[in-house]
């Protein structure tokens, strides 16, 4: 019933620095089916970027390396496609949104033409249809007159617009695929809001899947079916939103839990932070990476890497906590009060 | 995915007791935090091009010190023997005089490299003060020494150096005058960027609060934080100034003779071109190499210092 | 946008204001007499000359008539030539000079370009190498070296083209070469970087996430705005031009205005070192001023505000 779309098996990417090797990415593993959302969660530097580029095969080589695994979109690996046959999937079966629109468009060149050259080159189309699509398009994602716009440099945008006219591009050759790399970090709040709205809008509309990368979980929540938390360039737990948000089972998903600000914090609730920082990824510890920061760190995390646990068909962690001879440890007080919370609202909201 | 934990082989409940954090490994080992300049001489380092270029300017400078000290012959020793080829007793021949030229050379490199490192050094000092009195004053202060720089600036650099060379007796002194009387121009544009973009940060906020004199404030923040964009522009202005003096001199208006510098050896030998061409070759290539060094390690050291490449 | 030429145009009069009057209290202060060279001058023609030339007026006399003459575009008399104006040298020289330093600007600017962009587009591989190897020689060599050079070989030991004068194209070309070949190393060096630049930019990333070919990216998105930065050279490279036309037309025998002015500076005809002097400065501040111009209608990015650019 569920068709998977993309399947990510045993991903490893390392960069080549003058440092050394750097495993940004630790084989990673998971899979997007059909019209689904999956949101990819870490802090900056815990490679859900880089896998997200990965898989548009956006990774400059060198000094990057697909060191192992598979990307399998359609059923088809990606990997060892060419450039040039890479370059047929791009924009047209995948696309992306970048964080940065203030500098993800091409400054000397029109709006509108920057839309049209994806139709012109995935569609056969002529030219002016092209041209009415794209401003079709500046119309669907918001953009008030839109056949001014079209003609318009994008420093005549502010970023909440020039970010619309980056999803247009992304929606222009109409994909199976968007992946969403942080798409509001660098927007202000209330144009953060109107921006997953519209994702969110075009999803219903065109049953597309989504990869949505971020370090907010608070967006998670309105925008997820499933959520995958990554550290140290690996995949920690994942499951559906309910999962991570109502039954989380990793240390590392608490503290991220815990770090989330709310608007309905009480004034004696400290907002928690995970003390220590992620590990360095030229030498990537031995055993479980989170270890070194996590207050209920076992003897054997230093020893062995845990391996992924079965929680519930839908639900998974890599935590040796889960393992039958673990201590029976409690998510700590503040994060379950906070979860009761979140609970509460979402029923409201409902 | 599936139960893999099964092939872990043994697992003693003695592992799983609860042990807590070890944060001392978390912050010992984030990001090897290697300071900003070793950072830059591991980059600078590996710029073949840059690293070569110290070696020959090295060289140069080398053979500049001692090979007119321990020659047997001197700069203007007439020898007798006029537009000879190169040979055992003459490495670079002799020019229509009777001179050696690689004597010539070597003491020709002295006076060119003494032009070229005298006039950056008299460009920095006028170009940082200016640019840090101008960038830490502000406003009115400001204004009107930057309206000066500008105007400064648009006055064609090379035009100014030719009349005041045409008007000043020929030498050493009004050489180097000529080529500093607005080469600084650019100096104090960049030191006063450098001083606005620091300016504004803690560290020197705090300076401030402090009751740090401006002078202190320039000495011990200023230069060094802008220390990186002082160095490349300096390399960047000793080869044209050398560059400069080598076409001043083919004007006509270079160093007086017997005296030699590259620009004069260089101008001299063009005239001589069909019968003597080591005249011309031997000072060109030199200027030529010595040009190409220090803009190698210019470059290098622009490319070691920008933070866009810093990861 | 308006408000910005004329705070511009205002900067440039200042400047030709003061180069004006420095050259003028420069050469009056100079040593020796513009005619010292012709020596055993009777005293009554000495003095003749002077007041023909009007050297025998108080300096203030002198200053406001250079001024208004000035103003005028009337240069003064040659004093080593009788019977020639500065404006006559600089009509019969400035055309040939034109036309060098257009065919020098063309060449410098046409193969920076190419080898700037072949470097780029084979980054640290073997046509890289050559072309930056190229670029490098063209900037460390001094342009009058190279003159030489291709004196001695191209046309003496080769015969490929003329050793000297201006008689039609052929005699073009060496003068062209050896002026442009340092500037064509500079475009090139620039362009490679910044085509490198740009090769990392986020928006060639979301070209390529569009499913761009590496050559469409290359000519509709990368080139483009890499090229910007050479038309902010273009005004040094003017300056540079004119320069080096003082030697390259010395050296080639070129009837030029740089071989003009060159000759006037060994001969200290300081009428005539004091106008060329101006006409190039007015050239020169005003090339680079429509540069600048130039660089913002091209680039919609930037916008003059009073304030100049950012």
């Amino acid at each position: 019933m569920k068709k998977p779309l993309l399947e990510v098996k045993n991903l490893k990417i390392n960069f080549k620095t003058y440092a050394g090797l750097v495993q940004a990415v630790r084989g990673v593993d998971f899979t997007l089916y059909e019209g689904e959302t999956l949101a990819i969660v870490g802090e900056s530097g815990s490679g859900k970027s880089v896998t997200s580029n990965a898989i548009m095969k956006l990774i400059p080589e060198p000094p990057g390396i697909y060191a192992d695994g598979q990307i399998l979109f359609e059923g088809k690996d990606l990997i060892p496609l060419s450039d040039k046959e890479m370059s047929k999937i791009r924009g047209n079966d995948i696309a992306m949104i970048f964080q940065d629109p203030m500098t993800a468009l091409n400054p000397t060149i029109r709006v509108g033409k920057q839309i049209m050259e994806v139709i012109l080159r995935h569609k056969s189309v002529p030219k002016h249809e092209a041209k009415e699509r794209a401003i079709e398009l500046l119309r669907q994602v918001g953009i008030p007159m839109p056949e001014k716009r079209f003609n318009q440099y994008p420093h005549e945008f502010s970023g909440g617009m020039r970010q619309r006219v980056v999803i247009a591009i992304a929606l222009a050759a109409d994909p199976k695929l968007l992946i969403a790399d942080e798409p509001t970090t660098a927007l202000d709040v209330t144009i953060q809001a109107q921006i997953l709205e519209l994702l969110k809008e075009i999803q219903k509309k065109r049953n597309t899947s989504i990869i949505f990368i971020t370090h907010d979980l608070g967006v998670v929540a309105n925008m997820a079916d499933r959520v995958a938390v990554m550290y140290a360039g690996q995949i920690v737990e994942y499951g559906t939103v309910d999962d991570i948000f109502y039954n989380p089972k990793h240390p590392y998903t608490w503290g991220l839990l815990g770090s989330m600000p709310d608007l309905n914090n009480k004034s004696d609730e400290k907002l928690y932070a995970i003390p220590g920082s992620p590990p360095n990824l030229l030498h990537p510890p031995k055993g479980d990476a989170f270890a070194p920061r996590n207050q209920y760190a076992l003897a054997i995390d230093f020893e062995l890497e845990p391996p992924m646990f079965k929680v519930s068909e839908t639900h998974y962690a890599k935590t040796w906590l889960l393992h039958e001879n673990a201590p029976k440890i409690d998510i700590p007080e503040p994060i379950v009060r906070r979860m009761e919370r979140y609970k509460k609202e979402a029923g409201l909201n409902e | 995915m599936e139960k893999r934990h099964d092939t872990y082989g043994e697992l003693t409940p003695e592992m799983f007791r609860v042990v807590g954090p070890r944060l001392a490994e978390s912050d010992q080992m984030p990001k090897k935090t290697v300071s900003f300049w070793k950072e830059v001489w591991y980059r600078f380092r590996q710029n073949k091009l840059a690293v070569s270029g110290v070696f020959i300017l090295a060289i140069i400078a080398l053979l500049a010190i001692f090979v007119p000290e321990f020659s047997q012959y001197s700069y203007r020793d007439q020898l007798g023997v006029y537009n000879e080829a190169p040979s055992k007793e003459h490495w670079f021949g002799t020019d229509d005089l009777g001179r050696d030229v690689f004597v010539r050379v070597w003491y020709g490199a002295r006076i060119s490299l003494f032009i070229g490192i005298t006039a950056a050094i008299i460009d920095l000092i006028i170009g940082v003060l200016w640019g840090s009195i101008s960038g830490l004053f502000g406003g009115r202060v400001d204004d009107i020494m930057m309206r000066i720089v500008d105007i400064l600036s648009a006055i064609p650099y090379l035009l100014v150096v030719i009349i005041l060379l045409v008007v000043m007796e020929q030498g050493l002194l009004p050489m180097i005058i000529a080529l500093s009387i607005t080469g600084w121009v650019n100096m104090a544009r960049i030191v006063r960027g450098e001083v606005l973009s620091i300016k504004n940060r803690e560290f020197v906020l705090a300076a401030r609060t402090l009751g740090a004199s401006n002078w202190h404030l320039i000495v011990r923040h200023i230069i060094p934080n802008a220390l990186g964009a002082i160095l490349v522009t300096m390399t960047l202005t000793i080869p044209t100034a050398i560059f400069t003096e080598a076409f001043l001199s083919f004007l006509g208006l270079g160093v007086n003779q017997p005296i030699a510098s590259w620009g004069t050896m260089a101008s001299e030998g063009m005239g001589g071109l069909r019968v003597a061409p080591w005249r011309l070759f031997f000072p060109a290539f030199f200027i030529s190499l010595t040009i190409f060094a220090f803009n190698a390690v210019g470059d290098g050291l622009r490319d070691a210092l920008d933070p866009k490449l810093r990861k | 946008m308006l408000k910005y030429i004329i705070k511009r145009i205002i900067h440039i009069l200042i400047a030709l204001f003061l180069i004006v009057t420095a050259t003028f209290f420069l050469m009056k202060a100079a040593p020796g007499n513009p005619f010292a060279n012709e020596r055993d001058f009777p005293p009554e023609i000495e003095a003749n000359l002077n007041a023909k030339y009007g050297l025998d007026n108080p300096w203030y006399i002198q200053y406001k008539d250079y001024l208004i003459n000035t103003l005028k575009f009337d240069f003064g008399e040659s004093m080593k030539y009788k019977e020639r104006s500065t404006n006559d040298i600089i009509a019969e020289g400035f055309p040939v000079s034109l036309a060098l330093g257009l065919e020098a600007m063309l060449i410098a600017v046409g193969l920076g370009v190419l080898f700037g962009i072949i470097a780029a587009l084979y980054h640290n591989r073997f046509p890289d190498y050559i072309a930056t190897t190229i670029a490098v020689l063209g900037i460390s060599v001094p342009s009058f070296v190279l003159a030489g050079l291709m004196q001695y070989f191209i046309s003496l030991k080769l015969g490929l083209f003329p050793v000297a004068g201006w008689n039609g194209f052929k005699y073009t070309v060496l003068p062209a070469l050896a002026i442009a070949l340092t500037h064509a190393g500079y475009i090139a060096k620039l362009v490679r970087s910044s085509m490198l630049e740009e090769n990392h930019s986020e928006y060639v990333k979301l070209a390529r996430a569009k499913g761009l070919g590496k050559w469409t990216i290359v000519f509709k998105h990368t080139l483009r705005n890499a090229l910007m930065p050479v038309i902010t050279y273009l005004g040094p490279l003017t300056a540079g031009v004119v320069t080096g036309s003082f030697i390259i037309e010395q050296i080639f025998a070129i009837p030029g205005l740089g071989r003009h002015f060159v000759q006037s500076i060994t001969n200290r005809d300081y009428t005539v070192i004091m106008g060329t002097t101006v006409f190039y400065a007015i050239i020169l501040m005003f090339a680079v001023l429509i540069v600048d111009i130039l660089y913002t209608i091209i680039d919609p990015r930037i916008k003059l505000k009073g304030g100049g650019r950012k």
